[in-house]
């Protein structure tokens, strides 16, 4: 006798049968929420341009990456919202002024070269908007470095300027920059933003790292939502914050309020696909990248070295994950 | 006795959204025997029983069905009078097909036949001997009745030169919906009491502790009652609200800080021996009253089931006749699920019949299931963080993806527990829990089938 037939279709699958109901795409939405602070700053100090330069990012971003799909005889992947953040964060990393052409080109390079060749998202080796900013650096270096100054509208003038790192690092080794006020120092001294300024983001920079203020509050939210967890953040900053003590100069703050700092120790180094999996191996790549980016500051061609820290790092990434895998629990 | 917060967290567990509610607080309902048992042969992990009744035999409740068949398994018994329909392969909650009984129940008893159900004589623990105790465990067919049905005669009676420093008495039910073993501990906490000094006299007197998580204050009140008079170190031990704590290493390392090294370690290795609280209840039934296991406490629950239920059915029961005892399907039943939500089994057919470690039947409604396509994993290290083995889940899930058995062998899938905790965490509904099980499947057969070659030519 056979089992009795049955007009029930009961959906079989192996368990769990219970999900947390996270997603990629609601993770993705996350960091866009996280940087619309830091996003409205921007625009509030750099004017259009930052609109247009953000608007022209994502676009950009969005339709290379259906192409690039298509092309690939791939499902269409910009559901995901990835591309709209790597847009989004692409842009608030270059100077608001840059020339649009160059912007596509930059998005194109960071979604069709730094991701879509590796196989899309999960597989890329680099964060893509650092490295497609990174590569605008090195192509594009007048404009990449041309700085508008914050309401330059009202300054017809002058509306460029140098950001405060380049004062930053003519002070380096000067033990108190204050005391042994030299004139040359004193000048570079006095281009050093006060600490209400550097917190609100009025001085000159990138359209989305400027607000340090707008960034924690941005920073907050990913912790709070849990997106991203302390440990690379907290040794990112710490390091460049007791690199700076040691190495003297401008006030140790400054390091870690100019720049990029805070964009990238929040929203660029903990790029989950690029940086490492376990608690030990996020404080290590955070610690590298403070590092990196401080050295550079100190001793390299660039006044910035945020990105290129963590572009190292990224590099690093899957050997750091080497020797920090997790020990299983009764392993010896 | 007192009452103690676990000193010990583990790392990794996972919140899922718990339903207990539903049948929270439910008393147990005796379901009547239905009109047709099937009762399988294959209880629990191990060797299936060997079938002594063949088609036309009539059985009396409590008549052997199946020996004792190898070193892991246990008696099966007819768990009601009636007429042997047939002794056929039968799909097992799990997927398999292991030979069963069919017993049809209304049919009288044969003139002549003694129909009074078949017991064992009752035992007084106090002077029954280790070895009496021992064999009556394995005679009334109990194993472990929280999932997978261990044998326990075996558990109880360590291997030389291993000594039993704690038992432990699994009362977590960390599984989302379940409330039996709640319910059974709230009710019955004089057996579970009679059953823990019984195992404690069969394993040379260790310390007691009972396990149970915070979110079942009764089920702990009951228990304090009930051992509040008894002597020795014994300690109720109350468990943060976190899953998979009722997992036997974890439930070892949460009572008494103690960590069972990886497979083929055993938590007696560690001096532990983890029992389920219904288990421990079906001992003291089967030693004082000489009752055989015939039945046990499941919850029926889940949205789409008009009353969610405890019930207390006899084991061959059908989960259809489970679902008409609770009023029926409230409904479209997307999924059936055999146990919890978190390690059940979902199964294709209500008439699949309950076992010894059915703990639970859900109906879940399509709101409930939730169905998708997996991405690429996006290296976000939720499933490495929520892993209570602490393995690294998402490396092993792309090695078994691209059929690299062996680096997930290196990075110790074997110690893997199958908790679901990865899968349910991750964001890009990869199955990873699943990959792990087919990683651990094939290497299971790839060391049999090395085994069975050098045996082979051992034979040469």
């Amino acid at each position: 006798m056979k089992p009795k037939e049955t007009t029930e279709h009961f959906i079989l699958s192996s368990s769990p049968h219970a999900h947390a109901n996270s997603s990629v795409s609601r993770i993705m939405l996350d960091v866009i929420i996280a940087l619309l602070p830091t996003t409205a700053m921007g625009i509030y100090f750099f004017g259009m341009p930052a609109v247009w330069t953000i608007a022209t990012c994502v676009s950009t971003c969005i339709v290379t990456e259906a192409l690039c799909r298509l092309a690939m005889k791939r499902e269409n992947t910009i559901g995901d919202l990835s591309a709209v953040l790597t847009g989004l964060l692409l842009a608030l990393n270059l100077p608001a002024g840059i020339p649009l052409w160059m912007a596509v080109v930059g998005s194109v390079f960071a979604i069709g070269v730094a991701k879509q060749v590796f196989g899309g998202l999960g597989m890329n080796p680099f964060n893509p908007a650092l490295a497609a900013r990174a590569f605008m650096l090195i192509s594009f270096t007048g404009p990449m470095t041309t700085w508008l100054k914050p309401f330059w509208w009202r300054t017809p003038d002058a509306v460029t300027t140098a950001t405060p790192l380049v004062a930053s690092k003519a002070l380096f080794g000067h033990a108190d920059a204050v005391a042994q006020a030299t004139p040359h120092a004193a000048e570079a001294l006095s281009k050093i933003p006060s600490i209400c300024d550097l917190l609100v983001g009025n001085m000159p920079g990138c359209i989305g790292e400027v607000s340090a203020a707008a960034l924690a509050l941005g920073a907050a939210y990913l912790l709070w939502r849990k997106v991203i967890t302390w440990h690379i953040p907290a040794a990112f900053v710490v390091t460049v914050f007791v690199y700076s003590l040691i190495a003297g100069g401008a006030p140790a703050y400054t390091q870690v309020l100019t720049g990029g700092v805070m964009i990238g120790a929040f929203f660029m180094a903990t790029d989950y696909v690029t940086s490492p999996t376990t608690a030990k191996g996020k404080l290590i790549f955070g610690f590298g990248c403070g590092l990196l980016c401080m050295l550079i500051r100190q001793f390299g061609g660039y006044p910035e070295g945020c990105s290129f820290a963590i572009l190292i790092m990224n590099a690093v990434c899957p050997l750091i994950n080497r020797f920090t895998q997790p020990k299983p629990f009764g392993a010896k | 006795m007192k009452t103690v917060k676990s000193p010990f967290k583990f790392k990794g567990g996972v919140h899922p959204d718990y339903n207990k509610d539903l049948a929270r607080g439910k008393a147990i309902e005796l379901v009547p025997v239905p009109a047709e048992l099937v009762v399988s042969m294959s209880q629990h992990l191990g060797a299936p029983a060997k079938c002594v009744v063949k088609a036309g035999d009539y059985v009396v409740k409590g008549q052997l069905l199946g020996e004792k068949n190898g070193f892991i398994s246990v008696p099966v018994y007819a768990p009601a009078n009636g007429l042997v329909k047939s002794v056929e392969p039968r799909l097992g909650p799990a997927g398999g097909k292991a030979p069963a009984v069919v017993i049809d129940t209304t049919v009288p008893a044969p003139e002549g036949t003694d129909a009074a159900e078949k017991t064992l004589p009752p035992l007084d623990w106090k002077t029954a001997s280790r070895e009496e105790l021992l064999a009556r465990v394995n005679d009334a067919g109990i194993c472990g009745m929280g999932g997978a049905g261990f044998p326990t005669c075996v558990k109880l009676n360590p291997p030389p030169g291993k000594r039993c420093e704690y038992l432990v008495v699994n009362g977590a039910e960390c599984e989302p919906y379940l409330c039996a073993d709640h319910q059974l501990m709230v009710e019955r906490a004089d057996r579970i009491r009679l059953g823990v000094e019984i195992m404690r006299k069969v394993l040379g007197q260790p310390a007691v502790r009972i396990a149970i998580e915070a979110n079942k204050p009764e089920a702990i009140a009951a228990m304090e009652k009930a051992f509040a008079d008894i002597d020795g170190n014994v300690e109720i031990v109350v468990l943060p609200v976190l899953y998979p704590q009722g997992s036997e290493k974890h439930q070892i390392f949460a009572t008494v800080g103690r960590v069972v090294p990886e497979p083929p370690a055993l938590p007696i290795d560690v001096g532990c021996v983890v029992e389920n609280v219904g288990t421990v209840a079906a001992i003291a039934d089967a030693v004082e009253k000489g009752r055989i296991l015939l039945s046990r406490v499941t919850t029926v629950s889940g949205d789409a089931v008009a009353t969610p239920k405890n019930v207390e059915a006899p084991l061959g029961t059908k989960y259809a006749d489970l679902i008409a005892f609770c009023g029926g399907e409230k409904g479209h039943v997307a999924k059936l699920v055999s146990g919890g939500t978190m390690m059940g089994f979902a199964v294709s057919t209500a008439e699949i019949a309950t076992t010894k470690t059915t703990s639970g039947l859900l109906l879940l409604s399509p709101k409930r299931v939730f169905q998708y396509s997996s991405q690429a994993c996006i290296n976000c290290g939720r499933c490495v963080r929520a892993c209570p083995m602490n393995l690294n889940a998402a490396e092993i899930a792309k090695a078994v993806e691209a059929d690299d058995i062996k680096s997930a062998e290196d990075a110790h899938v074997m110690t893997c527990i199958e908790c679901g905790a990865c899968s349910f965490s991750c964001p890009a509904y990869r199955p990873i829990t699943q990959f792990c099980r087919r990683a651990k499947n094939s290497i299971r057969a790839r060391i049999a089938a090395e085994k069975a070659k050098a045996a082979a030519a051992a034979a040469k």
